[in-house]
């Protein structure tokens, strides 16, 4: 790595490193209900609209009332998000005109949304309006991330609960996660990207004509605010089509290292939320440790793998990186740090095209995906999938010692242990279950753009992404084809939006239920004193065997679908079809 | 369950209209007073006409006076973006990397004897990410001057330090790569070398 790449990457290590314990206190305290800075402001707000959504939102409930809220809530905004979409042609804000998709891509865009993935078989500046963008996809964007914080919340108040089995109350957290963490954040996010030239507006389209003579269009919408939650909720869903490559989304080297800060903003400080309402810090830095090690692993290579270029540009007679669609201003340093950090949480963003990175450099990407998403992950849900491993590890431990297996003081018993392994194997299962069907059939072959192993690749990253919740892609692989600007015309294919939908649902709502299981289960057990032979989970020793258990459950299972891939790929110096 | 359902839609209904409409609409306004140009798309204006915008890249190709943005696989298409989705093993990768670079030998070669495939930023053959990429690398650039130079009948040094002055560095010295915006390069070049 050149000097710039790895200062970048220290100056984020460092900022991360030093707000964790702060912007984590500040979270545990919000759902503790302790009183915070915002508190005299934002607690009438809060009362106000717990009274609004009435007498469910006022009492504590079990893991089963809980999930039942989650699920209701989830379902109500999949359908207002599908009709919104539906309804696209009748809207305000619309200065293109256009006219809704069709019902297939518009189902697989609401599950995407709502399901914090933000997988976009659409292209934003020719196919949906202002008003889809913003009560549409922003509200999901706040919202769905809300739920993930939740319910790593309500797992942590499971770990720690005494007695009783309240879980809190799911319309509490969700309101919480919104109002003291998701909005102020944004709000901060999205002034300062105005003040970089990320456009906000409600303009027509602007038409020009150029230097030489040529007309040019400019896309225009209110975009800075949506970039922020964006990033900020690791959602991922760019307001434009090329996403955070475009200028007009990200226009210089800061606002990029802004972006992948506000990425991995919360993802890291909830592993300190998490020892602080545990009542051990150690055991919050133990869980950030694991994760760090992967992602700078994860940085590293892929950094290195582009700055040695392709087989394609090599035999071209071109030196230097890798720069097929990487944005200068980026350089090989900006493109590589992102495309490790989108996918290391699940945001999905990119700033590059991720398709047109060497073969290696792609594999990183979707053995970042492939972990289930724990290393920082998705806001929340990096937390409670981390813990799932945790949980796993603790448990192999305990055979191999032959105890008992406690964490934190709880027993890990045979109920929470199956609950753990339906938590750990839905998200593989339904990768490749999903990349399979698509590769054995002939309902897959529609949507393959590139031939060889690159199609395969594509397909394989496609479902992936959508069962991790990414929402990143080698866009090649397409849902939806689009012949006239105005969606006139325009067709789904079917298999792709219904198959992804299906991940999409699998990946995200399969774990949450296993999860809040898991905390109702923990929640009514006693806790055993710490004695002398009690295994230690806060240790570099302990750090070092979730990692391999990371290893081992997500990488082993996927190794077969990587060598036909990437590592087909990245072995050759040769060219495919 | 009645209650469960109430809370559900009475919430979504609440936070679409706060966090869908309230907070873009609000952002909106304060866009407007914050950065009235940056909020509309940074626009260029010459003899009060837009000509461009200073973040959005445009094609100068057949006009070898003016210096040349990256390929691009949208044709600077800024209300219809995309990117290649060219493999690194892929065939047409290679045909199009190699295209390009035959291009810039034809173009530059004249002007820069004892120039090969080996001296040719990676960026200058490959298409961008947004299509729309406003700058190209410095060392393009200053590839670029010397036709650029030849063409205005314009001193070298001085086309050279005109790019100079168009390059931006790293912000803090690490974030980012130098680049040199070409629509705003190319402004000043007409003003001060017009042709």
């Amino acid at each position: 790595m050149d000097w710039p790449g790895i200062g970048q990457l220290a100056l984020l290590v460092g900022l991360l490193t030093a707000l964790t314990p702060l912007l984590g206190g500040y979270m545990a305290r919000v759902f503790s209900g302790e009183r915070v800075w915002l508190t005299p402001l934002l607690a009438p707000v809060e009362r106000g609209a717990l009274r609004l959504f009435g007498a469910e939102a006022e009492r504590d409930q079990n893991w089963k009332r809980y999930g039942l809220s989650l699920l209701a809530f989830s379902a109500a905004s999949w359908v207002v998000l599908y009709l919104i979409l539906a309804t696209q042609s009748i809207h305000p804000w619309n200065p293109q005109g256009l006219g809704a998709m069709p019902w297939d891509v518009n189902f697989n865009t609401t599950t995407s949304f709502v399901t914090n993935t933000n997988w976009q078989f659409y292209a934003g500046e020719t196919t949906l309006s202002n008003f889809s963008q913003m009560a549409g996809l922003a509200v999901q964007n706040f919202v769905s991330a809300a739920v993930g914080i939740a319910v790593a919340i309500a797992l942590i108040r499971g770990i720690v609960s005494r007695s009783g089995d309240s879980l809190g109350n799911f319309w509490r957290d969700l309101t919480r996660a919104i109002l003291y963490i998701l909005l102020p954040l944004s709000i901060l996010a999205t002034i300062f990207f105005i003040s970089q030239g990320v456009i906000q507006n409600l303009s027509d389209y602007v038409r020009l004509t150029t230097l030489t003579g040529h007309e040019q269009v400019l896309g225009m919408g209110p975009n800075a605010s949506q970039e922020a939650i964006k990033l900020i909720g690791t959602n991922g869903g760019g307001f434009f089509n090329v996403n955070s490559a475009m200028p007009f989304s990200n226009p210089s080297g800061l606002t990029n290292f802004v972006q992948v800060f506000l990425i991995l903003l919360i993802p890291t400080a909830l592993t300190a939320t998490f020892g602080r309402m545990v009542g051990s810090r150690r055991q919050g830095w133990a869980i950030f440790a694991a994760m760090m090690a992967l992602f700078l692993v994860a940085v590293v290579v892929v950094h290195l793998a582009e700055s040695n270029g392709s087989p394609a540009q090599h035999l071209a007679g071109i030196a230097g990186g890798n720069m097929e669609g990487k944005e200068t201003r980026f350089g090989i340093s900006g493109s590589s740090l992102f495309a490790a950090v989108t996918t290391v949480a699940s945001c999905g963003a990119v700033n590059a095209a991720m398709e047109s990175l060497t073969g290696l450099g792609g594999a990183v990407p979707m053995a970042n995906m492939m972990t289930g998403e724990v290393i920082f992950g998705g806001v929340g849900a990096g937390l409670y999938g981390m813990l799932m491993m945790v949980l796993l590890a603790v448990f192999l431990a305990g055979l191999m010692v032959g105890r008992t297996p406690e964490y934190l003081g709880k027993r890990i018993g045979a109920r929470e242990v199956k609950l753990v392994a339906i938590a750990a194997l839905a998200t593989p299962l339904t990768m490749l279950a999903g990349s399979g069907l698509a590769m054995a059939t002939k309902w897959g072959d529609p949507s393959i753009y590139n031939g060889g192993p690159q199609g395969f690749s594509e397909t394989l990253y496609a479902y992936v992404s959508q069962a991790a919740n990414n929402g990143s892609a080698f866009a090649g692989y397409t849902g939806f084809l689009q012949p006239n600007g105005d969606n006139v015309g325009a067709f789904g294919i079917t298999f792709a939006d219904l198959m992804g939908s299906a991940a999409l649902f699998a990946g995200r709502f399969i774990p949450i239920i296993a999860i809040l299981a898991v905390a109702g289960a923990l929640a009514g057990k006693r806790v055993a004193p710490e004695g002398a032979g009690t295994f230690r989970t806060d240790n570099p020793t302990f750090v070092v065997l979730l990692i391999g258990v990371v290893l081992l459950v997500a990488l082993l299972t996927f190794v077969p679908a990587l060598l036909l891939g990437p590592i087909v790929q990245s072995l050759s110096e040769g060219l495919f079809a | 369950m009645i209650s469960t359902l109430r809370a559900a839609v009475v919430s979504i209904a609440v936070f679409t209209l706060t966090l869908g409409l309230a907070y873009p609409l609000l952002s909106t306004v304060a866009a407007g007073v914050i950065a009235p140009n940056g909020s509309k798309g940074s626009l260029i204006e010459r003899d009060g006409e837009a000509v461009g915008s200073r973040l959005i890249g445009q094609s100068f190709a057949g006009h070898p006076e003016y210096f040349q943005s990256r390929p691009s696989q949208s044709g600077y298409s800024a209300d219809a973006t995309f990117f290649s989705n060219a493999g690194p093993n892929g065939r047409d990768t290679f045909k199009a990397i190699d295209a390009n670079a035959k291009r810039y030998l034809k173009r530059e070669g004249p002007f820069t004897p004892g120039l090969t495939r080996a001296d040719i930023p990676p960026s200058a053959v490959m298409t961008s990410a947004s299509g729309v990429d406003p700058e190209i690398s410095p060392e393009d650039a200053r590839i670029q001057a010397h036709r650029v130079a030849a063409e205005r009948k314009a001193p070298l040094q001085d086309v050279l330090a005109l790019v100079d002055r168009h390059t931006s560095g790293r912000a803090l010295g690490i974030l980012g790569d130098p680049a040199v915006n070409v629509l705003e390069l190319n402004l000043d070049l007409d003003q001060e070398y017009p042709r």
